[in-house]
């Protein structure tokens, strides 16, 4: 009836787990109270939980990369205070079988249900705003989107409590991975989240590709688009080339795994070396989806807190597309150790190395935009500026390890984590909070408290310098990652250094919680125009937050920087009279196939096999029920329109 | 095939010199303190790419910094050029800076990449020693087929003498690395990969998996004894004296346990069984569920004779 699930499953007998369990459910069960004592329930399930809204969309995917953080965040630091404690081959305070787990985690979750969703979700709300659009393309198939990365999410964390997690690393490298050598449910727990979660995403970058490409604001040709925009083409762009590897490479291992073929195992002719080219086929297009969204950022926000346009427009577009090409040529990086040879080798890390000259024209781009203006040092510049320090030496140890002999002695080894923290802290999670902080004020009408912010950056700034430069040092004396434990004692006041480094980024978190929860208290005397940094694309020139329509008259383009050249004149034309906007309704699918996905997964993890089939039915039932509603879209009348537009007046 | 001379210009070895205080200072072991020739080309090589990038990206780190601050909008000196957007010189010159750095280091690569082969023997007028490695739950077993015999755990080899190792996986896989001695190869199930090190200084070095194979993984590393010839033959009959054979009922035995170990010795051991351990190794488990089976009638300790 329940498979392998068994009260056995729950770890009573680890007080660290447990601990957090309960601290995890009574929060939940807190904030479950207060929504019914505030009797918000309904006002949550029509708002946020069955919206269509690609605004509410987004801003519901940077929580949850937020709440995400927060988790992926106390497992590293309960590895660097593991590493601190494990010196001369004590133990430390976790056994391997559980700091195998959280390693795991850690990687999975930050990668998966942390940059992703931070970086989709800034797609989400600020790329129709910038074109000009009144949504996605698709706004149900959206919310089905979002609601399968929520899902993936809880899945992933369920496992803290029922049975275990992944102890394979975040890309649960075969055979390791197989059956024979991970028996228990920890690797399924891993496929079946990051499947679900990885159908989301690939709907997400079809659903904004088409945005892109098809509802672009009259006027506004590719060549006019907006920067940020330009590297959300190019990230869905990749993310819809490379995701379907990724959901066929799991279903092998599943396969492997629940029916007994022999892809990847070590017997019956499998190749598990297979599976680690295939994987990195989409692992390194992955980090291309990742930092060209952030670079986007950076690239707006530098332009428009200096007050000029950005420097070599062309060449930006240019470098962006040339990235987004050769991200798939350069995946054997990973494993130049393989042993496949110098002809091999040496062309992949030519590859490799060609990439860093698109990157390093767009460096050259913003510290030429930042030439000739009137730098604003905002915090949203102060994270720009602190990403093109970091980033570029984060580049170079990237180029380093591009030559195939270098890589051979910092594989695998502490340098190589130092390097991609280096450019995922320094480049996707500098980016997205700079984005955050950026169009924060667009979507809730109030700014974040500027100290508070200015504060947190230089917490993460100096913290992640002391949390990573030591582990290059690590790297060159030959400590390899994922280690439980050490008998040198010469590594330990390394590891001490980055164990402060962490505390350091950790005080900066703390500071962020305080900064949102101070901003939204003091929100009155934060109150923010529809244009508080006098920005120069479209999304500001819409009430903030901006109406369900997001513009009540379409605009029109015919230049890049449209908002900003029209404010450059003085317009008298006419007011025209407000239309009538066809909006679309809510609908709950979204939020149910998650459901029914939850159950399925749950129950192909523990092997409860009804639970499976009876997910697949729902979920077909679902997408029926759905396909043969046609009443999905409702009209807004040109009075509701004038009526919102008159009481928030803004420049357009 | 041609090696390259680690004689450097007096120039080049202060620049690495102070590129590398903080590190130095600080490193007793590792990739910067080579012990033997390849490490000594790698490490080279990884500061040949390291320097003229650094060399690059400090003006641009300053420049950086300095336009920022000059043009601070409270800087009334500082020049608004609120339409300047486009230089033709600028554009050309910001792809062609980094495609030069590009071409440099690319060759660079190619050029290392095939130079530093881990398959091309080394260069030298003694034969290599020939080791055959196998990494197994969480130990290292060397088969030393010239000599008959094999350990588990210690790797003995003479200095100055190439040694060339065959490696393969009877579980997982891994990845050798004798950080000292220069760079790794993966050790993989099913599979033979081939690296080449050399020793140039006696000492005792540190050698680990720097691949993840599971619980038993911190534990996985082995020491290696770098003697004279004189030295290395006590070793070798050390290990004879050991008296236990490795067949292939011992090798399955030993490859079924799953568990870190200290060091054993095996006489007579046979080349042939690194055959036989890649063949093992895509054979079928037994039970599905092997991990956790630690085959409680076995007595390792008394097939080997631990140390």
């Amino acid at each position: 009836m329940f498979g392998k699930l068994t009260l056995s499953a729950i770890p009573f007998d680890q007080p660290i787990i447990m601990g957090t369990c309960i601290v995890l459910i009574l929060g939940i069960l807190a904030i479950l109270a207060l929504i019914t004592y505030k009797k918000k329930w309904g006002w949550l399930w029509t708002e946020w939980i069955t919206t269509v809204d690609h605004k509410r969309i987004g801003i519901m995917y940077t929580l949850l990369a937020l709440v995400m953080l927060l988790r992926g965040f106390s497992d590293a630091i309960m590895m660097r205070s593991q590493q601190v404690l494990a010196s001369s081959n004590g133990h430390g305070f976790l056994p391997p079988e559980h700091y195998d787990q959280i390693f795991s985690a850690h990687g999975t979750i930050m990668i998966f249900f942390m940059a992703m969703p931070f970086v989709v979700g800034l797609m989400n709300f600020v790329v129709p705003l910038q074109i000009g659009a009144r949504d996605v393309a698709f706004p149900v198939l959206n919310s089905v989107s979002f609601w399968l990365t929520a899902a993936g999410a809880l899945l992933i964390n369920l496992s803290l409590g029922i049975g275990e997690f992944s102890r394979t690393g975040w890309l649960a490298y075969p055979p390791l991975s197989e059956l024979p050598f991970s028996p228990g449910v920890g690797v399924d727990y891993y496929l079946w989240s990051l499947q679900i979660s990885g159908v989301g995403t690939l709907l997400s970058g079809v659903n904004l590709l088409t945005t892109l490409l098809k509802l672009r604001a009259p006027g506004m040709r590719l060549s006019m688009m907006p920067v940020f925009s330009w590297t959300a083409l190019a990230s869905n762009m990749l993310i819809v080339a490379a995701f379907p590897i990724l959901t066929a490479t799991f279903a092998m291992l599943l396969l492997d795994r629940y029916l007994g073929t022999h892809f990847f195992t070590n017997d019956g002719g499998g190749n598990p070396m297979m599976y680690i080219n295939l994987i990195w086929t989409w692992g390194h297009p992955e980090v291309y989806i990742l930092i060209l969204p952030p670079f986007g950022v950076f690239s707006e926000v530098i332009s428009t807190f200096s007050r000029k346009p950005l420097f070599g427009y062309r060449s930006m577009v240019v470098a962006t597309m040339v990235i987004t090409l050769l991200a798939f040529t350069t995946w054997l990086h990973h494993f130049f150790t393989m042993g496949s040879g110098a002809d091999v080798n040496g062309f992949f890390g030519i590859t490799t190395m060609v990439i860093a000259i698109p990157t390093g024209v767009k460096i050259f781009n913003w510290l030429f935009t930042m030439y000739g203006g009137r730098v604003r040092f905002t915090s949203p510049v102060l994270w720009t500026i602190g990403f093109m320090v970091t980033f570029t030496i984060g580049g170079m140890t990237g180029v380093l390890m591009a030559v195939p002999p270098a890589d051979f002695v910092l594989h695998n080894s502490l340098f190589l984590v130092a390097h991609f923290h280096n450019v995922i802290i320094g480049g996707v999670v500098f980016g997205c909070l700079a984005g955050l902080t950026y169009w924060f004020p667009k979507a809730f009408g109030f700014r974040l408290h500027e100290g508070l912010g200015k504060a947190a950056f230089w917490c993460w700034f100096v913290g992640f310098y002391l949390a990573f430069m030591p582990l290059y040092i690590l790297g060159f004396m030959g400590m390899t990652r994922r280690m439980n434990h050490y008998d040198d004692p010469s590594w330990l006041p390394y590891l001490l250094v980055a164990e402060g480094g962490a505390v350091l980024i950790f005080v900066g978190i703390l500071l962020q919680a305080t900064q949102l929860v101070w901003s939204i208290k003091k929100r009155q005397t934060l109150r923010a125009g529809a244009d508080p940094w006098d920005g120069r694309t479209l999304e500001w020139s819409t009430a903030s937050p901006p109406p369900p329509y997001n513009f009540a008259r379409v605009p029109q383009v015919a230049c890049i920087d449209a908002y900003w050249e029209a404010k450059q004149e003085v317009t008298t034309a006419p007011e025209e009279p407000f239309e009538a906007i066809e909006m679309p309704k809510n609908s709950g699918l979204g939020f149910f196939v998650a459901f029914f996905a939850v159950i399925g997964g749950f129950g192909m993890i523990w092997h409860i096999w009804w639970m499976g089939i009876l997910a697949l039915v729902a979920f077909f039932a679902l997408i029926v029920w759905s396909s043969w509603d046609e009443n999905d879209e409702f009209e807004l009348s040109a009075r509701e329109v004038a009526l919102f537009e008159r009481a928030n007046p803004h420049a357009a | 095939m041609m090696r390259k001379s680690t004689a450097l210009s007096p120039l080049a070895r202060l620049s690495i010199v102070m590129a590398c205080c903080p590190f130095l200072s600080a490193c007793t072991e590792g990739v910067l303190v080579p012990k033997g020739p390849v490490g000594a080309q790698e490490k080279q090589l990884l500061l040949e790419a390291l320097i003229p990038m650094l060399m690059v990206i400090t003006p641009i780190l300053f420049l950086t910094l300095w336009f920022a601050w000059w043009f601070r909008s409270s800087n009334a000196r500082a020049t608004y050029r609120p339409r300047w957007e486009y230089s033709g010189a600028i554009e050309f010159s910001i792809w062609m800076i980094p495609l030069l750095v590009i071409l440099f280091l690319g060759s660079l690569a190619w050029i290392g990449a095939h130079q530093l082969d881990p398959y091309q023997p080394l260069a030298s007028k003694r034969k290599p020693l020939v080791v055959q490695v196998v990494a197994m739950d969480w130990r290292w077993l060397f088969i030393y087929p010239e000599q008959g015999v094999a350990s588990v755990n210690e790797l003995a080899i003479p200095v100055d003498t190439p040694v060339s190792f065959r490696l393969t996986s009877a579980t997982v896989m891994n990845s050798f690395f004798i950080p000292s001695l220069g760079g790794q190869i993966y050790a993989m199930p099913g599979m033979q990969t081939q690296l080449q090190l050399q020793a140039s200084e006696p000492g005792n070095y540190r050698g680990l998996s720097a691949q993840y194979s599971g619980a038993g993984f911190s534990d996985m590393h082995f020491q290696v004894l770098a003697t004279d010839e004189a030295g290395f033959q006590a070793w070798v009959e050390r290990a004879r004296s050991a008296a236990t054979p490795l067949d292939a009922t011992v090798y399955d035995r030993l490859a079924a346990k799953h568990e870190s170990s200290g060091v054993a010795y095996y006489a007579p051991a046979s080349g042939a069984l690194f055959d036989h351990a890649i063949d093992h190794a895509t054979k079928r488990p037994e039970s599905t569920s092997g991990v956790s089976a630690s085959n409680p009638g076995t007595t390792l300790s008394s097939a080997g004779s631990e140390h």
